[in-house]
């Protein structure tokens, strides 16, 4: 192990006299031992990061190196787990602390050392493996069969089913002569992505059971997404809406300089609320990261490459997981603010010249493969990041550089949500570049007539904000009726299929089948409307339709057989007005 | 104890010293001026050789030859007791009323820890404050942080005193104090909160922190620190339920860019510090509930906008932090509207836990939701009724018309000591919206429009 000692001071970053020290390990920093990595090196002086608040520290005070490079623990035991940036989990940080703060210099495992797992192995002695092979597997919550993975190639000389703990030896496997000890748990470097054998274009959705983006902006399974808006236009609730609707098998959310409240409020709520497809504890299948604002900001750094990760590690599984990230421009900001530290010569708004390479690498770290190993195993990772524009204008560095990279663009817009109309995704700005090829998707599992639908009631969405600009220098009355129509049908879509209730039980989750059938509803009133129109009927007869206030509270509805009542009601109400 | 007089240079609120050994990052030092004056500061950046200083007191009359700077070996640090209850200090903890020196039970360091998220507990207890537009809309529960966003010349003070003097949980006799921080405000501002807290008993359960504006900018980095310590062993150690009223926070983020500019950062927006979220955060996020506690801090910082711009870097990394805001509107205050809240781009984050049947009342989300929807339609087809004249307005959208006016007098506008209990609010929300067709009530659920709106409840009776 490498010593040396402190030279300067300057808020979380430290220069310590380190010679032949390797860029990125980890190091532990004066008295106290606070977690640190080294981020520059210039001659003899190490450049460090520390992830604890450094008040106290002296120059004179020792520097080790650990020698190894931040890395997570992957093994049973993660899921369920609450960590802070650097994967401690925040439960044992409690205990140790003896106290509601987090204290410094508390060194914490990830997973934990002394519960004993049941493995059952599936290879045998004697069988040849190669990376990412699977050993055997662990029940390690009632929802996710935990699948072991071989880090090594070789041939295996023993294993065994039984019960371990993670750091047990659960067998031996050989390579070139050379024996190494087979565990239930494996380390990664965070900063360098998890191979695997190829990655296949995206070509089935993400189930949201969120409409406005199901319907007009899916997002692929292994796509990116990214989600920006001002403070207030609800990102957040936007983002816990996917993680607890979605259909992946895996959530991982990171908290990346988020509210102290809204985390406590994420880790009471996802241990209470039912998986939609099992009714087994959400929290069965999520793993927790939350590094909140006021944590240290190097840790918030940390934080993404930890989430990403752990994902990459439930992908090779061959699970579909879906990363939350909320929100990448504080991890943008924790970047500037430690790149402002080291002096470094500032690009665009003072972020470093880094960023956009750093945020292409991250959300490169999704996607649809192939797993490592023999057999034929199938993964993804999705990515959907919450970017946070300063005051809302995205023609900043963060979200400029995010959107070069990410594939979904769900534009947050604040007017929609003063108007409490939510998800506010405005559906103009927003885009998908995935329709086309989810469109098969969606023939085959929905209606062949879905992508139709879903198109045409956007054409009369963009049409409404041509009449809009009309409307605002002559008003409503100066239009001719059919175009008058069509802004009440646009209404209806607004109110009664865009706007979705995340805290009612019949709204917060709608499947893909009541989708179709909801906009089903709407398409057919405007189409009866303009039938009925082109016999001479008045608009205001229409507006007056008993079926029209049914429409309205369809939300409501939950058997397919209501949709087919409601459809011929509409036809009915339609036959009595000729 | 080390100390110096080896100062190399003076620039700004910061004073660079050379030569020095031992010192460590964030430590406390006392500088001695000829003629005997003391004053404090802090070390914000440290090597083998140099230290920086930032000096609270001022830089007038520090000299490189003839004054000596003296390190104590800790950080910043507040001597805390239940004692300080009915005090009031300066900016820097000393006291600054008649009163003795405070005994302390406990000294804390100032910075605070962050808490750990898993250690909170939700905030879910209603707080009423008696005004409509807070209690209906943007309802404030305990552990909350909720800012006020105004703007030069609105009436922020009042509404903040209003709110101090009103706000309780209903139902409860629970042991409640307020800790004021006042960063650079006025002589005048500060008086008008001495008056009315004293006017209304409210002071000895209050602990007041004045930095006033002829006060050293460099304390007002210090005010609410010390401010929030005091709110957290109040809460946490002593289990009282800890209002906390910082105001205005523009001036501390002044304070920081000036701190930053002296120090030759890099600045980010608008010339504020790069690490500005950062550095609010630990503020900001110093309340909440936690485990093993009955009390709970309750944040409501108070800031001006410079030009009334929601997106200036203060109004909008705070609004990233805080569970939301209240934005106060200047044409609200021209229409002799008191308290001017414009409902719309206000927001609270943790509404939702504290309404509800068991909480306010079963109907209040729907109310507010319906409100809202109805508000903002009103107030779009107003601009559209000054382009093509009322009359143009087909008979509904008319009705949303008067809805958008009739909350803005009735609703909005309340008196500086009326105090509305929730039903009393939601009577009066409900009264509003009967005013609208009823296939407009979209956002409330039929059985609740049955059993609250006015009309439905007389055709009940008879």
């Amino acid at each position: 192990m490498m010593k040396g000692k402190i030279v300067r001071i300057s808020g979380p970053v430290v220069e310590a006299n380190l010679p032949d020290a390797r860029l990125y390990d980890v190091v532990k920093v004066g008295e106290e031992r606070l977690l640190g990595e080294i981020i520059k090196i210039v001659g003899e002086i190490s450049v460090i990061q520390v992830y604890e608040d450094t008040s106290g520290l002296k120059p004179g005070e020792p520097v080790d190196s650990t020698g190894a490079p931040l890395s997570v623990e992957l093994g049973p035991g993660l899921l369920q787990s609450i960590y802070d940036g650097i994967q401690r989990p925040l439960k044992v940080i409690e205990e140790q602390a003896g106290g509601v703060y987090i204290t410094r210099g508390i060194e914490a495992p990830a997973l934990d050392q002394k519960k004993k797992w049941d493995f059952k192995a599936t290879a045998k002695k004697g069988d040849k493996v190669k990376k990412g092979d699977i050993l055997g597997t662990v029940q390690e919550t009632e929802l996710i069969e935990h699948r072991i993975m071989s880090p090594y190639e070789g041939k295996i000389e023993s294993i065994s089913s039984g019960k371990y703990t993670v750091s047990e030896k659960i067998g031996e496997i050989s390579f070139e002569g050379k024996k190494y000890p087979l565990k239930l748990a494996q380390k990664w470097f965070v900063r360098k992505s998890r191979p695997v054998v190829e990655k296949f274009p995206p070509n089935i959705p993400l189930i949201t059971g969120q409409r406005i983006i199901d319907t007009f902006f899916p997002i692929a399974k292994g796509g990116t997404a990214a989600i920006p808006g001002p403070f207030g236009s609800g990102k957040t609730v936007t983002q816990q809406s996917l993680a607890k609707y979605s259909d992946t098998q895996i959530v991982i959310y990171v908290g990346c300089g988020e509210r102290g409240n809204e985390m406590t409020e994420v880790l009471k709520e996802f241990p209470e609320l039912e998986d939609p497809n099992t009714g087994k504890p959400l929290m069965q299948r999520t793993v927790l990261i939350a590094n909140t604002s006021n944590m240290p900001v190097a840790a918030r750094e940390a934080s993404i490459y930890t989430g990403v990760t752990i994902a990459e590690y439930f992908r090779d599984m061959g699970y579909d997981v879906a990363l939350m990230a909320d929100s990448t421009s504080r991890w943008a900001e924790a970047m500037r603010e430690i790149g402002g530290r080291l002096e470094e010569m500032p690009g665009e708004e003072g972020y470093p010249a880094y960023l956009a390479r750093r945020l292409a690498e991250f959300y490169e770290r999704a996607g649809r493969v192939r797993c490592l190993g023999t057999e034929d195993r199938y993964g993804s990772v999705t990515i959907i990041g919450a970017v946070s524009p300063p005051g809302g204008d995205i023609s900043e560095p963060v979200s400029q550089n995010t959107l070069r990279v990410t594939k979904v663009f769900l534009a947050l817009d604040a007017p929609l949500a003063y108007r409490r109309h939510f998800p506010a995704i405005n559906w103009l700005k927003s885009y998908t570049l995935y329709s086309n090829s989810l469109e098969e998707y969606f023939a085959k599992e929905v209606s062949s007539e879905f992508t139709k639908l879903s198109k045409a009631a956007m054409e009369l969405l963009q049409k409404e904000a041509e009449l809009q600009e009309v409307v605002q220098l002559v008003g409503p009355d100066a239009l001719p009726e059919k175009e008058q129509a069509i802004l009440m049908v646009t209404k209806m879509l607004r109110e009664d299929y865009l706007q979705q209730n995340a805290f009612v039980d019949y709204d917060a989750r709608c499947e893909l089948i009541k989708q179709y059938n909801m906009l089903k509803t709407i398409m057919k009133f405007g189409e009866n409307t303009n039938s009925a129109l082109d016999l001479g009927v008045q608009l205001k007869k229409i507006q007056e339709l008993p079926v029209k206030t049914k429409i309205g509270r369809m939300k409501e509805l939950l058997e397919i057989k209501d949709f087919e009542k409601l459809h011929k009601e509409i036809d009915g109400n339609f036959e009595e007005l000729r | 104890m080390k100390e110096y007089k080896t100062i190399t240079q003076i620039a700004g609120p910061l004073v660079f010293v050379s030569d020095v050994s031992g010192v460590s990052y964030n430590e406390i030092v006392e500088i001695m001026i000829p003629g005997g004056e003391r004053r404090k500061g802090q070390v914000l950046d440290v090597s083998n050789k140099n230290a920086v200083v930032q000096v609270f007191g001022g830089t007038d009359g520090i000299s490189t030859s003839q004054t000596s700077v003296r390190f104590l070996g800790e950080t910043m640090r507040l001597g805390l007791s239940t004692d300080m209850l009915g005090r009031v200090f300066n900016g820097l903890g000393e006291p600054r009323d008649k009163g003795p020196k405070i005994i302390p039970k406990e000294k804390v360091d100032i910075t605070g820890l962050p808490i750990n998220p898993y250690s909170r507990q939700s905030p879910n207890e209603f707080i009423q404050t008696g005004i409509s537009t807070v209690d209906c809309m943007n309802t404030l529960v305990r552990g909350q942080k909720l800012p006020i966003f105004s703007g030069a010349g609105l009436p922020h003070n009042q509404l903040t005193v209003q709110i101090a003097r009103q706000a309780k949980v209903r139902g409860t006799d629970e042991k409640f104090a307020v800790v004021f921080a006042a960063i650079g405000i006025t002589h005048e501002e500060a008086s008008f909160f001495m008056r009315d807290f004293e006017k209304t008993g409210a002071l000895e359960n209050a602990v007041l922190f004045l930095n006033l504006a002829d006060d050293p900018s460099v304390e007002r980095i210090i005010t609410p620190r010390l401010a929030l310590t005091t709110a957290e062993y109040l809460a946490y150690e002593q289990d009282m339920h800890v209002l906390t009223l910082i105001t205005d926070m523009t001036n501390y983020c002044e304070a920081l860019r000036e701190i930053s500019s002296a120090r030759q950062e890099v600045p980010g927006r608008r010339g504020y510090p790069g690490y500005m979220y950062t550095d609010l955060s630990t503020i900001y996020e110093r309340a909440g509930r936690v485990r093993g506690s009955n009390g709970s801090v309750t944040q409501i910082p108070v800031l001006t906008m410079p030009g009334d711009d929601k997106t200036h870097p203060i109004a909008d990394l705070t609004g990233y932090i805080t569970e939301g805001q209240i934005l106060l509107s200047r044409e609200l205050h021209r229409k002799n509207i008191y308290p001017p809240v414009d409902v719309l781009p206000s927001l609270s984050r943790l509404m939702n836990a504290g309404i509800g049947e068991e909480r306010t009342r079963e109907d209040h989300k729907g109310v507010s939701d319906q409100l809202y929807a109805g508000y903002a339609n009103g107030r779009d087809l107003r601009s559209l009724s000054a382009v093509v004249g009322e009359e143009a307005l087909s008979p509904v959208d008319r009705k949303f018309l008067k809805l958008a006016d009739q909350f803005e007098a009735r609703f909005v506008r309340q008196g500086a000591y009326e105090n509305r209990t929730i039903e009393q609010t939601l009577e009066l929300a409900w009264d509003l919206l009967s005013i609208l067709p009823e296939d407009e009530l979209k956002r409330v659920k039929k059985s609740y429009i049955d059993k609250y709106l006015p009309k439905k409840k007389e055709e009940k009776k008879e």
